[in-house]
């Protein structure tokens, strides 16, 4: 049978506030337990919530980011229920009135084309404290540094048809929370993490499958694996006649599977109901147009800039302008060398690569921006080759020092002395008379391919530094004068 | 000291008649002697009171004073103090001591008040009668047969015995005036918003709201003066400019329009009681006032709707206490929902658990739109009416509760019966107006308090009206004898 996949994304964005959502604690992360609490974080009797109007900005700033309805009435509501990290008995969030409305965000797919999945709405709520099950000697520890951060919450339409569609979706989010700067976007940190409604039907059918929810995923790596286990489990069970149960699930990654979370899934009533402690949040025109003014480029404008005005091609525009960290850090190589294909080239090559291979983001690469930008300079003004320059980019990702000091300690300069190019060529002929001779009976359109051999010899005798062009240029014109 | 009022020991204080020390050690010995009688308080703070009362007595020797520095008082214990153990009357809280101040606490001690120690009341705020209280009930001192009324109950008994002159109290639902019309107080509620529940233990909170217990309308004028004013640390506190509550004490009552609601003086109403009422009412009309009938129509839905609303928000509000972080816990846990259920079954009173369990329901899927929500649309009914009838009157006047304190006891067993004593009072939390007692005179010895409610931020209003009839009447100054009886009860004036 043919199965189609319906996957529904609901993302927490942990807000980049200095305070925390109803209180005037720091937001950080790994500081010593319970020290970034106040009597609010903590559910001390008689402690209120103040909400955090700088998170109602940042909610505001993203829902006009995405052309969402933004919600001039919201209000907050308490999900109740118990757990240790849970220091209220309940948690604050939105329910019937969230801060943004319905609307959408076009992702690109592998083929080129565009798609557009539908955003349900997001809304503000405050994160649990952290339950702690080792170190305590068969006892649980509570931290509740945590406790009321602002997170907001924001839930598609179930409408992407399979792994890659959700993690392009998860990218494009991601890409728009920090290009707006609500979020650092450090998914290894848990500052942004998904839960993915996964379901499959048969191909043709309306109704929709009983889904399986899969918990707290942190990695666009991960969001694809989980994915596709789980469409594979369900298939493995529908087409052994069996049923799917309506469950939350865990990825785990170390065993590539997914597995049904502790059950505590016993019919959880919430209790929701508005926040007595909170009045509710009334917003006007003038306060949504005034953020929607003050919107930075987005990336898809960015993006449109990249192919318009630095000529890029749409692949490497799209993946530049995938965050802003990345954008900005290509805009500033560009800045320097002024080369805007070749510092794509390098962005997306070299860099891409030693980034992947050494597990780090952007923002934590060792090579700067300014050292690439000067690194690619020296590519185009023929001090350097293409394989002294891969040298030189790894020095720096060593953080050995500045490019000129790296290129001189390592020799890396390229010999453009005409002079001295000469002389080698003229050895690298004198000591190879047989090679010569061949050159010299070929016909003339096989001449060309027989120039590596001495090109080969030159670089050698150079130590890589000759510059290729004048070598090959010089050797053609000495060995054609001797035909 | 006995029944000296709050303005008369500042006047003491200022003119060096004793020092807020000797009136303090004073205070905190007379509790010590009588109040085995009473049961009023929970806990005595001796130690940090001396200390605040010897920076008190600085401030009056250097001419800092204010007109609370050095008076002594009591809070409900359900005001955080810090250092002092609150216990919410509960076994809950039995051993909590709070690391902070509640703002109302924190303005009174800047003031220079001095407090004397924490007043008993029902469980978590939750009763009419302060029989819930996991430390005891609390006799009322003008007949030890008698409720105090609740939940502020040790309030309004520590200030009718002359043990302290003024109280801090939490109205939810009529948890301050009840007991003032009880215990023949002078007691305010005021406009919701109007005093910060910042550091007070939440009973339900769209309800709560602090005011002071005292003898008469000025002292109470006083107190709020100290008590109330916009709290950044309280969302649904208002930034609302205070004004000098004893400013308008003195005003004249021409002209006044007070509302008679009919349906606060039907069939339910003791007969007694209605008379007392409506001599005083008579009283104030013969001071230039005008009565007007009025009818509030939707007020009998206030009982339904108030037992979904109050106790919905209190089965959320209650939920922190969870034997986790501070508070009881049921010994040797056997795993998380044992410590979650032995905690709160052991921890919490009966009435308290009746409220927890009536909220969850009504919150619950598939009940919510019957109950939660429907009883926000009769608040907004009641809310309406009060708007409707303030547009015509300046104030509404009536009882505080169908009858003078019951029997111990006699309640207790059917809370229903309990939840009926309510009826005049909710109303006014429900639209979130100020509304206050004040002694109205006696019925059988029971003292009776007459109700003034008014528009949104007119305490000044009340206690203008409260000051200009006990003016001409002295019901306010009669105090119980040990015996039980009133000394006098003759008008003055009349």
């Amino acid at each position: 049978m043919s199965w189609e996949i319906v996957i529904g994304l609901e993302i927490h964005v942990q807000l980049a506030t200095k305070s925390k959502l109803f209180s005037g604690a720091k937001v950080g992360f790994g500081a010593e337990a319970n020290t970034q609490t106040t009597l609010v974080d903590l559910g001390m009797p008689g402690a209120l919530p103040v909400f955090n109007e700088e998170a109602l900005r940042m909610a505001v700033t993203f829902g006009t980011a995405i052309n969402a309805e933004v919600c001039k009435h919201s209000v907050f509501a308490r999900k109740n229920y118990f757990y240790p990290d849970s220091p209220k008995g309940y948690q604050t969030s939105q329910m019937d009135h969230p801060i943004v409305g319905l609307g959408h965000l076009d992702i690109q797919l592998e083929d080129g084309s565009t798609k557009r999945v539908g955003v349900t709405r997001a809304h503000l709520e405050e994160d649990a404290g952290k339950s702690l099950h080792e170190d305590y000697d068969g006892m649980t520890g509570i931290d509740l540094n945590r406790s009321s951060t602002p997170l907001l919450e924001i839930v598609s339409e179930p409408d992407m048809s399979n792994a890659k569609e959700a993690v392009a979706y998860m990218r494009k989010m991601h890409a728009i929370v920090t290009t707006i700067g609500i979020s650092d976007g450090n998914m290894a940190e848990g500052s942004m993490r998904c839960d993915a409604n996964v379901s499959i039907r048969p191909k043709g059918q309306q109704k929709l499958g009983t889904r399986a929810e899969l918990k707290n995923i942190n990695s666009f790596k991960f969001i694809e694996r989980a994915i596709n286990v789980e469409v594979q489990r369900q298939i493995d069970i529908l087409e052994d006649g069996g049923k799917i149960a309506q469950e939350t699930r865990l990825y785990d990654a170390d065993k590539n599977e997914t597995r049904p979370m502790r059950s505590k899934e016993e019919a959880n009533d919430y209790r929701y109901f508005p926040c007595p402690d909170l009045l509710p949040v009334e917003i006007d025109d003038a306060y949504i147009d005034a953020i929607r003014q003050s919107l930075p480029e987005l990336p898809d404008q960015r993006s449109a800039r990249f192919v318009d005005q630095l000529g890029l091609s749409e692949y490497d525009a799209g993946v530049l302008s995938s965050s802003r960290a990345l954008a900005d850090y290509f805009e500033a190589v560009v800045a320097i060398c002024n080369d805007a294909k070749l510092s794509a080239n390098w962005v997306t090559g070299e860099l891409a690569k030693y980034m992947n291979q050494n597990n780090v983001e952007i923002d934590a690469a060792p090579v700067s921006a300014v050292h690439l930008g000067q690194l690619i300079s020296r590519v185009k003004d023929d001090t350097i080759n293409s394989k002294g320059a891969k040298t030189v980019f790894d020095e720096l990702w060593q953080q050995a020092g500045e490019v000129d000091d790296i290129i001189d300690a390592n020799g890396l300069k390229q010999v453009s002395d005409m002079g001295a190019i000469e002389a080698m060529i003229d050895e690298v002929i004198a000591l190879s008379p047989k090679q010569v001779q061949q050159y010299v009976d070929a016909e003339v359109e096989k001449r060309s391919k027989m120039l590596g051999f001495f090109m080969g010899q030159v670089m050698k005798a150079s130590k890589g530094s000759a510059n290729p062009g004048q070598v090959n240029g010089l050797f053609k014109k000495k060995l054609d004068e001797l035909c | 000291m006995t029944n000296k009022t709050l303005v008369q020991i500042s006047k003491d204080l200022a003119a060096g008649e004793y020092s807020s020390r000797e009136i303090t050690q004073d205070i905190i010995a007379d509790i010590k002697a009588r109040d085995s009688i009473y049961n009023s308080f929970i806990s005595l703070s001796e130690d940090l009171a001396l200390t605040q009362a010897d920076a008190a007595d600085a401030r009056l020797t250097a001419g800092t004073a204010d007109i609370l520095t050095g008076v002594p008082f009591a809070h409900k214990d359900l005001f955080c103090t810090q250092g002092q153990v609150t216990t919410a009357a509960s076994k809950m809280l039995a051993n909590f001591v709070p690391p902070y101040e509640s703002t109302v606490g924190q303005r009174l001690l800047s003031a220079g008040a001095v407090c004397v120690g924490k007043t008993n009341m029902d469980e978590f705020a939750m009763g009419s009668s302060n029989e819930s209280s996991f430390f005891g009930a609390v006799k009322n001192p003008w007949d030890l047969n008698a409720v105090p009324g609740g939940s502020s109950g040790g309030s309004a008994a520590a200030v009718a015995a002359g043990l302290v002159p003024a109280a801090t109290g939490t109205d939810t639902g009529g948890s301050i005036r009840q007991p003032a019309s009880f215990c023949n107080l002078t007691g305010i509620k005021p406009t919701y918003g109007r005093v910060s529940r910042f550091g007070i233990i939440a009973y339900a909170s769209s309800l709560d709201q602090a005011g002071p217990m005292c003898q008469t309308a000025e002292d109470a004028a006083i107190m709020l003066n100290a008590m109330a004013g916009f709290d950044e640390l309280d969302s649904t506190s208002v930034q609302q400019e205070t004004p000098d509550f004893t400013a308008d004490l003195n005003l004249p009552l021409q002209g006044l329009k007070i509302g008679l609601p009919k349906e606060f003086f039907g069939s339910g109403l003791n007969p007694q009681v209605a008379e007392c009422i409506m001599n005083a009412v008579k009283q104030i009309e013969g001071l230039g006032a005008q009565i007007i009938d009025i009818s509030l129509p939707n007020l009998e839905l206030s009982i339904p709707a108030y037992y979904v609303i109050a106790p919905s928000e209190a089965s959320s509000n209650l939920s922190r206490f969870d034997g986790v972080r501070y508070g009881y816990r049921c010994d040797q846990p056997e795993d998380l929902m044992d410590l979650y259920c032995r905690t709160r079954a052991e921890g919490f009173g009966t009435e308290v658990k009746r409220r927890i369990m009536v909220g969850t329901y009504a919150l619950s899927e598939g009940y919510y739109d019957a109950y939660y929500l429907k009883a926000q649309r009769i608040r907004r009914l009641i809310k309406d009416d009060f708007t409707r009838a303030l547009s015509q009157v300046d104030v509404i006047m009536g009882p505080v509760a169908p009858t003078p304190a019951f029997d111990l006891g006699s309640n207790s067993k059917d809370p229903v019966a309990m939840y009926l004593e309510d009826i005049y009072t909710l109303s006014a939390n429900m639209a979130g107006i100020p509304a206050m007692s004040t002694p109205a005179g006696f019925v059988n010895g029971r003292p009776v308090g007459l109700q003034i409610m008014g528009n949104y931020f007119a305490e000044a209003k009340l206690l203008n009206i409260a000051h200009q009839y006990q003016q001409v009447t002295d019901w306010h100054l009669q105090i119980p004898t040990s015996k039980g009886m009133p000394v006098s009860n003759e008008e003055k004036g009349a």
